[in-house]
């Protein structure tokens, strides 16, 4: 493997780590406050993104300008997490935090398997392709290789910049510390008087939006079809789970930890690709099984 | 004898008897009790208060195991079969558990999720050994040398899972309420005390993770005759979590509920997909959300609460309620 | 056993034909359809059925099959091998089908062939492409009403040496599942023999339904190969071509997709001219030899219409499915002195059957594999069409490139030489002829 080829590998790995860390951030953060695996995540991923397809073919089609590109997957990260993220919480999941674990997981596994069949009775099984917002920004060669400056610079950027805004989210505004706050310790900030259910809601809307909204940006890249949010929720569950159930920074560490490790495996050995997000998983969990960033706590007697 | 009694030898007897008025129920029978041996193990896990994403990897360990067999010596002996896939699945339940036994709740759960994902992986990966996605075909196995037609074949195996599977609810039952079986049990509700009498939690939690995979194995081999074809999918993920599902939807924690739990699931399954096949998953998932929200004690339950009104009001109990109860298949 | 038992069968019939009993005419012809109606495969089940009911709906007003009208019952295939199993069995034993269609997937038809031998209920592999089938078994009830991967790969092959002689080197990219392997086998062995200084540069099977090429063609950009093939469907294909021809990939490599018919409507402008395309037989919805023929022409339009797009290969399979029922049935009725046939006598008619879909007239063979006509072509632009269309295109006769009976494809491909290269006659049209 020469330098030309390890470049590229690592080009492949960044715009493909960018991608998955979208969705696996809302998974980690909806995990820390709600103490819930959502398997529906990967449903809000796919829906993002036949929103994002079908609107835009037809406005594009229709004529609209194709800038409009951006500001329509904003649109559709917002209805995928007021509109679906808003009343599952609400609905449903308000009434099963007391339940078991593995109830409240079945809970979302149950909205993942009715999902599937919405999206197929609004989209049919016919796969959609919406690549304006790619084809606007053209390539840039490299190397003698031409890749899309929307893979190689925005897809990153985006990630990169999506990371900073939940920090700052999270540190400086006073509904991101409410949320840490409740992640940190539910029954104290419950005592001292913030209104967890509300932080909750929030919380699940911002995630659900962030699985949207990856969605939303997958869908220039490729084709839209029935199916692409089951494998999307396991591989974001490999990263969530390599990083620590909850580390937001870890999350985008693993992610690039995964998206390096596959896009070398298919130049150095293609067979192993599928393989890897889930050997790395196994690895760290082995070895640490907080995960990489994952804080050890006291298990209640 | 008491209706509570009496209700599931009824059901038990519906169960046997039905291929008899509809044929093709017969391998959708088999292929639920095949699941329901696989349940069981998930529901032994639970009464440890842990829940695995991942135990379709034993389900499918045990059903490659039967194929290779039968690829191997052009048939081969459905007797071989079970004793290869059971060990198989003990064996591989032994080398994983030794590593999960370590972990609780999520963490517990996501490991197995991984193990059965990478073992997927494998086996859809590595074509010109496992056949890739499409998996390898099973053909018909003898029977303890005897080379037997289709409809023979398919009748002896149903009533020889139906056999199987009270015999193995017997046991299970059985371990369940023996010392080690109540040491278990205590994994759920304070491990730490059975640490202080001096009995290792990570090798109790190992004996019913192993056991809970044999299980998962035996159900995997029946599936794989029963079905004539293995495919990775047994070990996706989204089975598992159907495991974890009839498991819930039967009555955690109830051995008899994990079978009538695969018999409804498969029933409803096999219906929706041929009356609403636009719909069947979001029949399933509505069905899934109902139980959860309106009967967190499944099915079991239900029958429990049921029985429970009518003793209370004795004399009347005479009602033919066989149709509302679903009852115990053991 | 199997063998005696198809013997026993045969003794049977015979024994029933020399009563010469006519079977009571039915109310109704009952036909089951294995089709995917969910899951990526769909995009083949869906206009499959939309057809099968458009066709059905025709052929009942024009008096069914005999004088007896045809109903059809779908099974979805994407429900799962164990669901598609069950209802087969229900369809067969408790709706008491007089045929079944199945299925699109070869995993599936792996899995029913064997079970319509042991319910003895005639059986049409009306969609899937293995080629193993009637290769490693035997089967009396089982036939293919169109041609297999071997024809597909073969005449893929013929039209890119016929098409790009010179081509050096060549790398492929194939959804990783029996298709995908199988495809690429069979593809190689033919090259191998009839140009065997062809380097194969990379071969890469990634996984089934992967949302994303961008390393795969990273690394193909970086090796440049003159053709790459590509025997991927559906998502999985439209993906690939509009990532590689975003990328650049298809100014600088000839890509080869022998599926992409089905695709080339929704690929848009996606895919440049100057690619090689077929169809999986002559399946085309501008037919060079059927586009003028008034009653095609008819059907492309109204089933545009039902459906908003233009008929891809799985339609042309079930027209093909349908007109083998009818065509048996009236056979086995003409047989019969005009009287309503058992079902033993329809499955003896199949042998030989000749039929006719939306394409060139298909036959039955000896082994129960149909002999059907393969179309391929160079894609170009064409006024009217917003969309790529096929130039250059020709069509193989299936006798001479189907694996005879009794050989195996891999080993049969394994022989063909210069001899069989200068004897493959073909028919060359262009769009607008």
């Amino acid at each position: 493997m020469n330098a030309q080829l390890f470049a590229l590998a690592v080009f492949d790995g960044v715009a493909y780590a960018a991608l998955v860390f979208m969705v696996a951030v809302g998974l980690t953060l909806i995990f820390g406050v709600l103490r819930i695996l959502n398997v529906a995540h990967g449903s809000f991923y796919a829906i993002g993104a036949y929103l994002t397809a079908s609107i835009g073919g037809a406005i594009f089609a229709a004529g609209y300008a194709p800038w409009l590109a951006l500001p329509l997957m904003f649109l559709a990260a917002a209805i995928v997490g007021i509109v679906l993220g808003g009343p599952i919480e609400r609905l449903l999941l308000r009434r099963i935090y007391a339940k078991e674990d593995a109830l409240q997981l079945l809970v979302t596994f149950a909205v993942f398997m009715i999902l599937e069949d919405v999206q197929r009775l609004i989209w049919g099984t016919q796969p959609y392709f919406e690549a304006t917002a790619l084809q606007q920004l053209g390539n840039i060669e490299v190397f003698g290789v031409f890749y899309t400056t929307y893979q190689l610079v925005v897809l990153p950027l985006v990630a990169i910049t999506v990371l900073i805004s939940l920090r700052l989210f999270l540190r400086k505004t006073l509904s991101g510390k409410l949320i840490l706050a409740v992640t940190e310790d539910r029954e104290t900030a419950t005592a001292i008087g913030i209104d967890a259910d509300k932080v909750y809601l929030l919380t699940f809307v911002v995630g659900a939006a962030l699985a949207g909204f990856g969605g939303a940006l997958a869908s220039a890249t490729t084709s839209v079809v029935p199916g692409m949010g089951a494998d999307m929720i396991v591989l974001s569950f490999a990263v969530v789970a390599t990083a620590g159930l909850g580390q937001i920074e870890g999350a985008a560490i693993a992610a690039l930890l995964i998206g390096l490790g596959r896009s070398f495996a298919v130049y150095l050995m293609p067979e192993l690709q599928v393989l890897i997000p889930y050997l790395i998983m196994l690895l760290v969990l082995l070895v640490r099984p907080e995960g990489l960033f994952g804080v050890v706590r006291t298990r209640k007697i | 004898m008491t209706l509570r009694i009496a209700v599931p030898i009824v059901l038990l007897a519906i169960v046997a008897l039905l291929p008899l008025v509809a044929p093709w129920s017969q391998v959708v029978l088999t292929l639920a009790l095949a699941k329901g041996l696989a349940v069981l193990g998930i529901v032994l896990l639970l009464h440890a208060g842990q829940v695995s994403f991942g135990h379709a990897l034993f389900f499918a360990v045990a059903a490659y195991s039967a194929a290779f067999l039968g690829e191997a010596f052009a048939g081969g002996e459905l007797v071989m079969m079970i004793v290869l896939g059971l060990g198989a699945s003990l064996f591989f339940g032994l080398m994983v558990g030794l590593f999960v036994v370590r972990y609780r709740h999520i963490f517990f759960g996501m490991l197995n999720l991984a193990f059965s994902m990478i073992f997927y992986s494998i086996l859809e990966k590595f074509y010109h050994v496992t056949g890739g996605a499409d998996g390898m075909q099973v053909a018909r196995p003898t029977v303890v040398g005897i080379e037997m037609e289709r409809a023979g074949f398919e009748t002896l195996l149903f009533y020889g899972s139906l056999v199987l599977c009270v015999a193995v609810a017997f046991c299970i039952h059985r371990f369940l309420s023996s010392p080690i079986g109540n040491m278990f049990k205590t994994i759920k509700t304070n491990e730490t005390r059975l640490e202080y009498l001096g009995i290792s939690a990570r090798r109790t939690l190992l004996v019913g993770y192993v056991v809970s995979a044999g299980l998962c194995g035996l159900g995997g081999v029946l599936m794989a005759v029963a079905q004539g074809i293995v495919t990775p999918e047994y070990a996706w993920w989204i089975r598992s979590g159907e495991l974890v599902f009839i498991a819930i939807l039967g009555g955690a924690g109830s051995v008899a509920g994990a079978f009538v739990g695969a018999i409804i699931y498969e029933a409803v399954r096999v219906n929706a997909a041929a009356f609403a096949a636009d719909v069947w998953q979001m029949v399933l998932g509505f069905f899934l959300l109902a139980i959860i929200l309106f009967a967190s004690r499944g099915l079991v339950g239900l029958y429990e609460r049921l029985m429970d009104r009518l003793e209370s009001k004795k004399p009347q109990a005479k009602e033919p309620q066989e149709k509302r109860v679903p009852g115990a298949a053991e | 056993m199997r063998r005696w038992l198809t013997l026993a069968a045969s003794a049977a019939v015979l024994l029933s034909t020399a009563t010469a009993s006519a079977a009571e005419k039915p109310d109704e012809l009952k036909i089951g359809i294995t089709a995917f109606l969910s899951g990526p495969a769909s995009v083949f089940g869906e206009p499959a059925k939309a057809a099968a009911d458009m066709m059905i709906e025709e052929m009942n007003a024009a008096g069914g099959i005999g004088g007896v009208p045809i109903r059809a019952f779908f099974v979805d295939e994407g429900a799962g091998g164990e669901a598609v199993l069950s209802e087969y069995r229900r369809l067969v034993q408790d709706v008491e089908v007089d045929a079944m269609f199945a299925s699109i997937s070869s995993g599936n038809c792996n899995k029913v062939a064997p079970l319509a031998e042991d319910l003895k209920v005639l059986n049409f592999m009306w969609d899937c492409g293995t080629q193993r089938i009637f290769e490693e078994n035997d089967y009396r009830y089982v036939f293919r009403t169109q041609g297999n991967a071997t024809p597909e790969m073969l005449s893929t092959v013929l039209y890119l040496l016929k098409t790009k002689p010179d081509f050096q080197s060549i790398a492929v990219v194939n959804q990783d599942y029996a298709w995908g392997r199988d495809s690429w086998a069979i593809f190689s062995t033919a090259l191998k023999a009839l140009k065997p200084d062809v380097e194969v540069v990379a071969e890469f099977f990634p996984k089934f339904g992967t949302p994303d090429f961008s390393t795969e063609i990273s690394r193909l950009q970086a090796m440049r190969p003159d053709v790459i093939l590509s025997t991927s469907w559906g998502g999985d294909l439209d993906t690939f071509v509009r990532q590689a021809s975003q990328r650049g990939l298809t100014n600088t490599s000839t890509l080869v997709l022998p599926l992409a018919e089905s695709s080339l409507e929704r690929l848009g402008n996606a895919l440049p001219p100057g690619h090689i395309v077929g169809g999986r037989g002559d399946h085309y919805f501008l037919h060079p030899e059927k586009k003028s023929d008034p009653e095609f022409a008819e059907f492309v339009e109204a089933f545009r219409e039902k459906t908003g797009a233009y008929p891809i290969y799985p339609v042309f399979h079930m027209s093909q499915a349908l007109n083998a029922l009818k065509a048996a049935y009236e056979k086995a009725i003409e047989a019969n002195g005009g009287e309503w046939p058992s079902h033993e006598q329809v499955v003896d008619a199949m042998q030989g059957l000749k039929f006719q879909g939306l394409g060139r007239e298909v036959q039955i063979r000896s082994d129960g594999q149909g002999i059907e006509a393969m179309l391929l072509g160079t894609t170009t632009k064409a006024d009217g069409y917003d969309f790529a269309v096929l130039d250059n295109m020709m069509l193989f006769d299936g006798g001479q490139i189907t694996t005879p009976v009794g050989e195996v494809s891999l080993e049969w491909l394994g022989t063909l030489d210069q001899d069989f290269l200068d004897g493959i006659e073909v028919e060359s049209f262009s769009h607008g002829q």
